[in-house]
């Protein structure tokens, strides 16, 4: 099973897998603790002491985008199923989290200010009411998202729909889903979206000292979530996504169904986006069709190409890195960044094919001639001994 | 094995998770209001002031006119002094036609640049996305667009029209021509929904029909199936609320379908002289439009204005509304800063009922109470080369009622 594990992370390495090994699977696991140290570290210590409250509300968002990223990591990256759709997810689980906080600041009884100015509606309908409780809204920010991606991909891959029609069809449900909420502008906030958000579960979000909080929220939530995947990538499951991505035939005719293996891969992205939408709610006050559509789901998408699709930590950088681009591109040159930010992409694209964690394989053939493997293949060697 | 070491990192997450919230809590929400705001830098020789418009995306065609006619009140002020014998430094930021962006440099230029005022702000989304911000953060925005009304922040200027200095007066003016029925044609998102819901009151109350109300994504160039729609109601005009390209399908639509100005009148809120430029004259000509300005309105603020925007960008550059608007918004800025002697927020707005200002549309006065101004209210046609001229005006300036509280019939709209 696991020598089937090939992907372009690793073709860029001349190394074949299996070969003297240079780290043992205790070295590998100390490596994992000491780069999550260092993340935790960076995100907890260094970052709030060095950035400004602004600054660091920014970060916080370009961590909610990072979370939808390593989702994508896992479904495309090690799926190879093209999640052209995420922001469907990410606006699900952000819609959730923010008719809960329009209800709690409006207070019991009353509607969101929104309904009343668009809706002339007398009561709130009734599909906004079990929101009013958060041990309903709270699991429904990441379950409902998963339901939806359950069922949508229920159907899609026992049709053995894949590549671009599988795209396709995830694009035109970010589509369809933004018509939606536009339309039914009485009950949805229309282009606006929900804006205005006072309150974080009874806590001042003007406050700076709740922001930051918030802020910390995120950060630990996505490292837990990167630890998740790095499990699940690292599990038998992960050997067989990633067999599925490069022979599903194959997989097939030994006994497993690719069709559930895909499934729970696209169902798990879906969650950690709807997390990431609910989390980004607080973080930056507002949720509306703008954040969901067609567009910001290629966007979460390009992300993680840029940062390097199939590997753990790629998504994850490069989400921050082209976010925090966008910002300060777009501060300096606000006339131009757009070009700036579409050169970088075609830079990025043409000649690190593997994204920006191919650097680090790159910079290690060049200082070891060549001889020691790039991270990825180290990681899989360690299973290739356990196993 | 693998197992135990991901709860184990799982487990460590979820300590820094807990620790971090419980170290971290802030106000409540029940706390009396603690943010003190943001106090802008002026203690320098000169003082900054945001412009947030976009730059990019699908409104850069109309908001970058609104900037450069921002940068020209801007030069001029600074020609004649300044602000307080300060001078006043723009910075730009681009809004990139995306709501979220636009929160984002709102909170920028006010924590990061500290701006005394900021401009700019085009579309209902972007204005309602940068409110919080503005409130939060107690600092000004100045919004140039006329709008749907129904709002009135205490930290937003509202320097175009609401609804009753705009598509009121122009229902009037199609009552008068003897208009009895009407067809709502609109982009969809908050401005067209809100605006026909008002003219559905207003009709209603004014023994008109409304025959149809269809909706187009914005952006959409397909309207074969509205102007049929539209053709077969046979309504006596059209009301037309679409915003940006769309105009230039549906207007070429139109005119195929052979519906003429004479045969059945368009009344547009979003057309103005650039827009006419872009989407053919010979498809606008005759054609009506409700506004406060148009580069043809007479006096010498005008004239004044219209020569000094062509000097410095163009002599084929037109003039509009919104254009104006953004003009006069820094105008009046100044004006309260001279009132109240300080560029202290909270002192500029205690000063800003009752300036008055000699604008390019006329005099403009400022409604302490709304904070929204005064304004003459015009409808005008679509002339052969592709100037708008007055047919109508409402006389006076209209006092600003952006909840329509002193009309009856829009009781139930708010």
């Amino acid at each position: 099973m696991t020598t089937v594990a090939r992907d372009p992370a690793t073709d860029v390495d001349p190394t074949p897998p299996v070969e003297k090994p240079a780290a043992g699977p205790s070295r590998h696991r100390f490596r994992a603790a000491a780069g999550f140290a260092l993340g935790a570290a960076l995100l907890f210590a260094v970052a709030p002491l060095v950035l400004s409250d602004f600054r660091l509300s920014l970060l916080a968002k370009y961590l909610c985008v990072a979370m939808v990223a390593v989702g994508i990591g896992l479904a495309w990256g090690r799926g190879g199923m093209l999640a052209l759709g995420q922001g469907v997810f990410f606006g699900l689980g952000g819609y959730a989290m923010a008719m809960h906080l329009k209800l709690a600041d409006a207070g019991p009884g009353n509607m969101p200010d929104f309904m009343m100015l668009y809706g002339q509606l007398d009561e709130l309908p009734l599909w906004w009411r079990p929101f009013a409780s958060p041990w309903f809204a709270l699991p429904a920010t990441v379950l409902l998202p998963m339901a939806v991606a359950f069922v949508l991909g229920s159907l899609v891959f026992r049709r053995r729909v894949r590549g671009a029609y599988f795209a396709i069809l995830s694009q035109a449900l970010a589509a369809a889903m933004v018509i939606l909420l536009i339309g039914q502008q009485g009950t949805t906030g229309g282009t606006n979206g929900l804006t205005d958000i006072q309150g974080f579960f009874g806590y001042d979000l003007d406050d700076p000292v709740n922001q930051r909080m918030v802020y910390f929220i995120i950060a630990g939530i996505l490292l837990a979530l990167l630890a998740l995947t790095r499990h699940l990538m690292q599990s038998r499951y992960g050997e067989l996504l990633v067999a599925v991505r490069d022979g599903e035939e194959r997989v097939r005719f030994l006994g497993y169904d690719p069709a559930t293996v895909k499934l729970v891969a696209y169902v798990v992205a879906a969650g950690m986006a709807g997390l990431a939408g609910a989390l980004f709610v607080p973080a930056v006050g507002i949720i509306s069709p703008a954040l969901i559509g067609i567009v910001p789901s290629i966007e979460f998408v390009i992300g993680v190409a840029v940062g390097g699709r199939a590997t753990l930590l790629g998504p994850v950088l490069g989400a921050v890195a082209v976010a925090w681009a966008r910002t300060a591109l777009s501060e300096r040159f606000p006339g131009t960044w757009t070009y700036l930010q579409g050169l970088l992409f075609v830079v990025v694209v043409a000649f690190l094919p593997g994204g920006l964690a191919s650097l680090v394989g790159l910079a290690r053939r060049r200082t070891d001639g060549g001889r020691r493997p790039g991270p990825l293949v180290r990681l899989r060697r360690s299973r290739v001994e356990a196993g | 094995m693998t197992l135990f070491r991901g709860r184990r990192i799982l487990a460590g997450a979820m300590t820094l998770v807990a620790a971090a919230a419980l170290a971290a809590c802030g106000s409540k929400t029940t706390d009396a209001n603690t943010s003190a705001g943001v106090t802008a830098d002026v203690s320098g020789d000169t003082v900054k002031v945001g412009l947030l418009n976009s730059l990019s995306g699908t409104m850069a065609i109309s908001e970058v006119t609104v900037r450069d006619s921002i940068m020209l009140a801007i030069e001029e002020i600074n020609a004649a002094g300044g602000v307080l014998g300060k001078k006043v430094q723009p910075v730009g930021e681009d809004g990139a036609s995306d709501w979220p962006t636009f929160a984002e440099k709102a909170e920028k230029l006010i924590r990061e640049d500290r701006v005394a005022a900021v401009f700019g702000c085009w579309t209902s989304a972007s204005r309602k996305a940068v409110k919080p911000v503005f409130e939060k953060n107690k600092a000004l925005l100045f919004y140039p667009v006329q709008y749907e009304g129904l709002e009135q922040s205490p930290y937003i200027f509202y320097t175009g029209a609401t609804t009753n200095q705009q598509i009121v007066p122009g229902l009037d003016y199609l009552k008068a021509q003897g208009a009895k029925s009407l067809y709502l044609v609109g982009s969809d998102y908050v401005f067209p929904r809100t605006a026909n819901k008002i003219i559905k009151a207003y009709a209603e109350a004014n023994g008109m029909t409304v025959l149809g109300e269809d909706y187009a994504p914005l952006g959409s160039t397909e309207f074969g199936t509205i102007t049929n729609k539209v053709k077969s109601a046979g309504a006596d005009a059209v009301f037309n609320t679409l915003n940006g390209d769309s105009n230039v399908a549906f207007f070429k639509e139109y005119k195929s379908a052979g519906l003429t100005a004479t045969s059945m009148p368009v009344v547009s809120v979003s057309i103005a002289e650039e827009e006419v430029k872009s989407i053919g004259t010979q498809y606008l000509e005759g054609q009506l439009t409700a506004w406060n300005y148009y580069q043809t309105t007479p006096g010498a603020a005008n004239e004044k204005f219209v020569a000094a925007y062509k000097a410095k960008y163009g002599a084929d550059k037109p003039t509009s509304d919104p254009m104006e608007a953004a003009y006069v918004s820094v105008y009046l800025w100044k004006a309260m800063v001279e009132k109240a002697g300080a560029f202290d927020v909270e002192k500029v707005r205690e000063a800003s009922d009752g300036i008055t200002f000699e604008a390019p549309e006329g005099l403009v006065t400022v409604d302490g109470a709304t904070q929204h101004i005064a304004k003459t209210a015009r409808v005008g046609k679509v002339g052969a080369d592709g100037l708008i001229t007055e047919v109508w005006n409402s006389g006076d300036p209209i006092t600003p009622d952006p909840y329509l509280k002193s009309y009856p019939w829009a009781g139930g709209l708010s």
